[in-house]
């Protein structure tokens, strides 16, 4: 799982029968200090978070299939939680940039 | 799952079985904008009737395989999806 910013969403009338009805977030991997960023995935979203929210995201088909309660799909991508707070085990706040 | 623009068409006679009537589509990964790629052109499973030039999204991996009838087949990716809007305030106010 990795943290993610939700900064907007996706529109699509045409798809998988599987992706009927689910609302479809783009989400902006959260930047590591020293790293590139990671560019912004689609997920499917199951916990109703908004806009703005910070948001644990699984990237797992088997997760999403159980967190969605159907069968197994082609959604691997899933919010499953809005995150209220982070604590770095570092002090000074973010940690130090993996080598 | 990602963004990416249908760029070429696939045809392939001879096939696995499993992917007998599945038409295979070259993909661009691109930005959530569909305007910049990044990385190189994959084939991918065609499940939504998608055309070259159109902004589509992909799930790779074993969610590929699985998004077919019949599971048992070596899809790594897979187009579920046509878009038809991103909505992303923090760059609309750019």
């Amino acid at each position: 799982m990795f943290l993610a910013r939700v900064i907007g969403d996706v529109v699509a009338t045409e798809k998988h029968p599987h992706l009927k009805a689910r609302k479809l977030l783009l989400v902006q991997p959260e930047p590591t200090p020293g790293r590139p960023p990671l560019p912004a995935v689609i997920a499917v979203d199951s916990v109703d978070a908004g806009l703005g929210d910070l948001v644990l995201v699984a990237d797992e088909g088997n997760t999403a299939a159980q967190v969605l309660g159907v069968p197994r799909g082609p959604v691997r991508t899933i919010v499953v939680g809005v995150v209220d707070q982070v604590e770095w085990a570092r002090e000074g706040g973010a940690p130090k940039p993996l080598e | 799952m990602l963004f990416g623009r249908v760029v070429g068409t696939v045809v392939c006679t001879e096939k696995v079985p499993a992917w007998r009537g599945q038409r295979l589509l070259l993909v661009q990964a691109t930005d959530p904008t569909g305007a910049t790629p990044s990385g190189r052109p994959f084939a991918a499973v065609d499940l939504v009737s998608a055309a070259p030039g159109q902004h589509v999204f992909v799930v790779r991996g074993r969610e590929a395989a699985v998004a077919l009838a019949n599971p048992e087949n070596p899809a790594d990716a897979a187009i579920v999806g046509l878009i038809d809007d991103v909505h992303r305030p923090d760059a609309e106010e750019r």
